[in-house]
């Protein structure tokens, strides 16, 4: 019955030398890649077609500090997870804390951004093309933050309550891969959206 | 003994020749049906039927060549009675064998590649000589818009097109647009389908060699009535084909026995859908009817243009086509009559 | 290594009552078989599904259904086949045969793949939840209607006013997450849990074909949920991806479709491709032939599948050096396809074939997927293809590869794997009897489809005119459907009464070579007592042949 749980040695004769974790996890990137390729695909494809309403030169400005804050903070979750290798727990907990803190002010600055949109430029999904393919694509990625910041949110609980060991620095290894990952679609999106679109 | 045998290989070999041909020839057979790809008619239809037979042949060949190693494989090896002990000899692989058969394919693969590249530029990219005719075709659920734009005028559902000469051509090129969805405009006697698909001009030509009636249908689906946005291609002899440009260059006849009939085409609200050229009838939601009665068919080729069908087309549209965009309309059966009247006056 | 399981003294594994054990489950084997048996559910609707548009189709201007109700059957009929029925009875099969193909205990993430089941099969029961809303349930109710690739703008809120859409576009996001969980625990699993000595090199070519599969849907699903969530974008939001009115382009929902379309039908075929290079050798009593060339060829598919698939738009309007680019990676594919025919033909040259049913299933696959192949190079080639394209050629000629290739491979894999399942034979006589009627039935349906094709007649049309040459043509394709039910349902049969009355089948009934055969069937629930470790690539082998063990010329 799989009732019983299954330990699972973590390194065998011919092992892998990856986690299954750590394979599981490059899995989903490449799926989520995928996804935001499309959307990136129709992002470009759709530079400069929209037949009226405002271009981004016209209503953007460039989030320089939200996006040095979730940058540095795949800095700040490398430092934490080095830490909990080396079971340095409070240096663990400081950069942990601190990579969601910073990426918990991108999402506020990302809000804060569409809240002026909206409501003072009047620019929606549904004005133009811009706007429906600007919308979806940092749509997108604002909601792979905000999954990121609930499993880091969630760590952080448990590890202040005392849960978090050095001998789950692998799977804090996993979830770190994950914000990467998060990190560097910024990155095209940013170049995408900001740079080539303007 | 041996040259008995030859000679029975050579009998059956020419025997499957000719059973080949005889396919073959049967296969291009115009009657077989109206719409055979095999049997084209002009030169798109006879390019890509040309491409066709080339790929046919080299298919055929492997299959004939794959298919009778399999055969072979399953009866030769088969396991038989006694032999239950033994392990026939492991053999788990040759690299030359690989090697083989991937050269060979890869070659023929660019052969078809490099045959198959030039049709696609001859026929996709043949620049309009200078008198090609020009007409734009609309798609419409469920429907077709022919527009004649250099002869100013505009008809639907069955698209006229002069003969051409092979040693002189005289193509038509087709625009194609879309109202609506995607539909896609194939002839097969004609040529390959290609799409009408919105806010993406498409384009095609055909240049048919013989005069007669073309039959074909959409082949995009595109809603309810997808399968009965039928085309009829009329290609006529130069001298006919200007005649029917002429007389549709024309205004609607106007003939006073059916007064009554053109004012309910406006109280009905037939108007706000359909123009009739030199009235007051400018909708272009529906078909131009201005020369109806020129027509064989209506409701884009689903009924014969009889008075009857009219009447009970205009009387009830989704008795023969529910779901096309023609509401019913209430109408008495003095006031179906009188409208009748008023179309068959539309030549 | 023990061929013999050793019962180990564990605790009473449950005492839940059943029904609470396999809808609580995360066994992989149990997994498999719900995957399976749901799948086989809707095979059976899918088949009513056809069999009421073939009566509408049996004579021009039938009046059997309406225009609606046929539009929303070819609708329902080609998403459940795609997504109901092919991807989880292969998914099935994977969960069940994967971890003991390579002698591990379960698959790398039992929880999701759970989780992957239920989310595929409640996309399952909401798409079927459409019939009965909306209208009555003979018109078909609020099914979609809009075909199983849903052009924009067909889809669009204008021309879809309704539901039946957001029924098709809900229904398969969901069912996109499960085949994505499902495809990431196939990865992990076969990259991280092989047993000791199992090395890539050595792993049956089932587990390579799911690795395949696996990294296959990682980048094939995702674009189909992209444009689906911009389809729900356009349809609940107002938005304009694609909408032309805004100067949307609905050419690019086609490739997006495509992008996914494409290298889908290569994830149902690598799987049944796996069935047979598993079956053939073991009833020709030969090791495959190539293996390396067949990890190679299949590799190359996955890899060139993904640039093949504008050849589903040779008739849009592509520049003729786009259609060119996409005929010659398109013919390309061919090549690692045929490699691997050649080098199952080459198992079975020399070998010492025994005519069991499983086998004559993949003799049927054979022959049938190289006519499936070749029609497959005619559409390839873009000039015959604007003839061919959305024609009866298309639908019969995608048919012989999903009945006469995909379906056939799954039948071999029923009476091959059934044994180990269920730990009894299924019958070889009526084995025999689903074979030949449904091989009957399979031939008079799409050996003729291809003709009307050929002579004009279009695809998804509720009827058709007569005089065009199609009746005789599309009679007999009819007629060919009550063989192919009957086939069907003397399979049914037989897996029932088998289960009950069946032989016992033992460990390993077929004398065959890899890990799964060294397990009790049906395997305990740690599939083995003691892990395996293994030397080549046929372990068994090299047990019954102590002196001339595989890994002596590997």
């Amino acid at each position: 019955m799989s009732a019983i749980p299954m330990e699972l040695p973590e390194k065998r004769s011919d092992a892998a030398p990856l986690s299954r974790g750590r394979v599981g996890m490059w899995c989903l990137i490449v799926a989520e890649s995928a996804i935001f390729t499309i959307f990136v695909a129709a992002y470009i494809f759709y530079i400069g077609k929209s037949l009226e309403g405002p271009t981004p030169d016209q209503i953007l400005t460039v989030p320089v500090i939200t996006t040095i804050c979730l940058l540095s903070s795949s800095l700040t979750m490398h430092w934490a997870t080095a830490a909990l290798r080396k079971g340095n727990l409070i240096m663990f907990n400081l950069s942990w804390i601190t990579t969601f803190v910073l990426g918990a002010i991108f999402l506020g600055g990302t809000a804060r951004e569409w809240h002026h949109l909206i409501f003072q430029e009047g620019f929606t999904v549904n004005t133009n093309l811009f706007g429906t393919t600007f919308y979806a694509l940092v749509g997108l990625h604002a909601s792979h933050v905000a999954v990121g910041l609930i499993a880091l949110g969630t760590v952080a609980i448990l590890s202040l309550l005392g849960k978090v060991k050095a001998e789950h620095a692998e799977r804090c290894e996993v979830l770190a891969l994950y914000w990467h990952f998060v990190d560097a679609v910024w990155v095209v999106v940013f170049t995408v959206v900001y740079g080539l679109g303007r | 003994m041996k040259a008995n045998r030859s000679f029975r290989r050579v009998c059956s070999l020419v025997l499957l020749q000719v059973l080949f041909a005889s396919v073959c020839a049967a296969a291009q057979n115009s009657a077989l049906s109206p719409t055979n790809i095999f049997a084209p008619a002009s030169t798109p239809a006879r390019s890509v039927f040309r491409i066709s037979s080339f790929v046919l042949e080299i298919t055929g060949a492997i299959f004939v060549v794959v298919f009778s190693l399999l055969a072979y494989a399953v009866i030769r090896f088969r396991e038989r009675k006694g032999d239950d002990e033994f392990e026939p000899p492991q053999v788990y692989g040759s690299n030359q064998m690989e090697v083989a058969w991937t050269i060979l394919p890869v070659l023929i693969v660019i052969v078809l590649f490099l045959s198959t590249a030039q049709v696609i530029h001859r026929v996709q990219d043949a620049p309009p000589p200078p008198d090609a005719i020009h007409v734009t075709v609309v798609g419409h659920q469920f429907w077709w818009e022919y527009r004649y734009v250099q002869y100013g005028f505009v008809t639907a559902n069955e698209l006229h097109v002069p003969v051409s000469d092979p040693r002189r051509p005289t193509p038509t090129y087709l625009a194609l647009l879309s109202d609506d969805v995607d539909h896609s405009f194939w002839v097969p006697r004609l040529a390959g389908k290609t799409d009408l698909i919105p806010n993406h001009p498409n384009s095609m030509w055909i240049d048919p060699y013989e005069t007669g009636v073309y039959l074909g249908q959409c082949a995009q689906f595109c809603g309810e009535q997808h399968a009965k946005m039928l085309i009829r291609v009329y290609v006529q002899t130069r001298a006919d084909f200007d005649r029917w440009v002429k007389e549709q260059q024309q205004p609607a006849a106007s003939d006073p026995s059916a007064a009554a009939g053109s004012a309910l085409f406006v109280t009905k609200t037939c108007f706000a859908c359909h123009t009739i050229r030199g009235t007051a009838a400018m909708g272009t939601i529906g078909p131009d009817l201005t020369h109806l009665m020129s027509r064989d068919t209506i409701a884009s080729g689903t009924l014969a243009n009889t008075p009857q069908n009219l009447r009970a087309w205009i009387r009830n549209p989704d008795a023969f086509k529910p779901g096309s965009k023609m509401p019913v309309i209430d109408m008495t059966d003095d006031e179906a009559s009188q409208l009748t009247a008023y179309l068959t006056t539309l030549r | 290594m023990a061929t013999d399981s050793i019962s180990l003294p564990l605790p009473e594994a449950s005492s839940r009552p059943a029904i609470v054990d396999w809808l609580c489950t995360v066994d992989h084997k149990k997994i498999g078989i719900m995957y399976i048996v749901y799948a086989l559910l809707f095979l059976v609707i899918m088949g009513i599904e056809a069999t009421l548009m073939r009566i509408q189709l049996s004579r021009p201007n039938n009046t059997f259904l309406s225009a609606e109700t046929f539009n929303r059957l070819f609708t329902m009929h080609g998403t459940t086949g795609i997504f109901f029925v092919a991807m989880p009875i292969l998914f099935g099969f994977g969960n069940y045969l994967v971890p003991l193909m390579i002698g591990a205990r379960d698959m790398a993430f039992p929880r999701l793949n759970a989780f992957s089941f239920w989310m595929t099969a409640f996309g399952g029961f909401l798409l079927y939840a459409s019939f009965f809303a909306g209208g009555p349930l003979s018109q078909a109710g609020s099914a979609p209607d809009v075909g199983w690739f849903a052009y924009a703008p067909l889809t669009s809120p204008v021309f879809s006013p309704g539901h039946s859409t957001d029924y098709w576009t809900l229904a398969l996001l969901v069912a996109g997450i499960g085949s994505i969980g499902g495809a990431i625990n196939f990865v992990a699993t076969i990259l991280c849990l092989r047993c000791p000595g199992m090395t890539l090199n050595r792993m049956p070519l089932l587990a390579w074909m799911n690795l395949v599969m696996g990294g296959l849907v990682l980048v094939t699903i995702s674009p189909l949920t992209a444009a689906q969530i911009m389809l729900m974008i356009d349809r609940y939001m107002s938005g304009h991806f694609f909408d032309t009115a805004a100067g949307g382009s609905v050419v690019m929902w086609m490739h997006f479709f495509w992008i996914f379309g494409h290298p889908e039908v290569y994830v149902l075929i690598i799987p049944s491709f796996a069935f047979i290079s598993e079956i053939i050798p073991v009833f020709s009593r030969k090791a495959i032939f190539g293996y390396p060339a067949m990890v190679a060829a299949t590799t190359g598919i996955g890899f060139v599948s993904l640039g093949v698939w504008a050849h589903h738009m040779f008739t849009v309007g592509m520049p003729s050096y786009g259609n060119a680019f996409f005929v010659f990676t398109t013919m390309l594919v061919a090549v690692p396809t045929g490699i691997k025919i050649f080098n199952w033909l080459a198992t079975m040259w020399g070998g010492k074939i025994r005519f069991a049913t499983p086998m004559m299933f993949c003799i049927g696959f054979l022959f049938q997927f190289l006519i499936a192949g070749l029609s497959g190079i005619m559409l390839a080639d873009a000039p015959f293809d604007w003839q061919l394209s959305n024609s009866y050629f298309v639908v019969a000629h995608f048919h012989y590869v999903i009945v006469g290739g995909i379906l056939f491979a799954i039948f071999a894999a029923f009476y091959y794997w059934y044994p180990k399942m269920t730990g009894r034979m299924l019958s070889e006589k009526l084995g025999r009897w689903h074979f030949w009627i449904f091989l009957i039935g399979f031939h008079l349906t799409f050996d003729f489809m291809h003709v009307p094709g050929l002579l004009g007649m279009p695809r998804r049309i509720y009827t058709y005119e007569p005089g065009r040459g199609w009746e005789v043509w599309n009679m007999i394709s009819s007629i060919g459907v009550i063989f192919q039910a009957a086939g069907i349902l003397i399979f049914v049969y037989n897996m029932v009464h088998s289960y009950f009355k069946g032989a016992v089948a033992g460990n390993d009934p077929w004398d065959a070579w890899t890990l799964e055969w060294a397990t009790t069937s049906p395997p305990p629930s740690y599939n083995f007592a003691v892990v395996p470790e293994v030397r080549s690539r046929r372990p068994l082998w090299d047990i019954k042949h102590p002196q001339d063990p595989d890994w002596k010329y590997e």
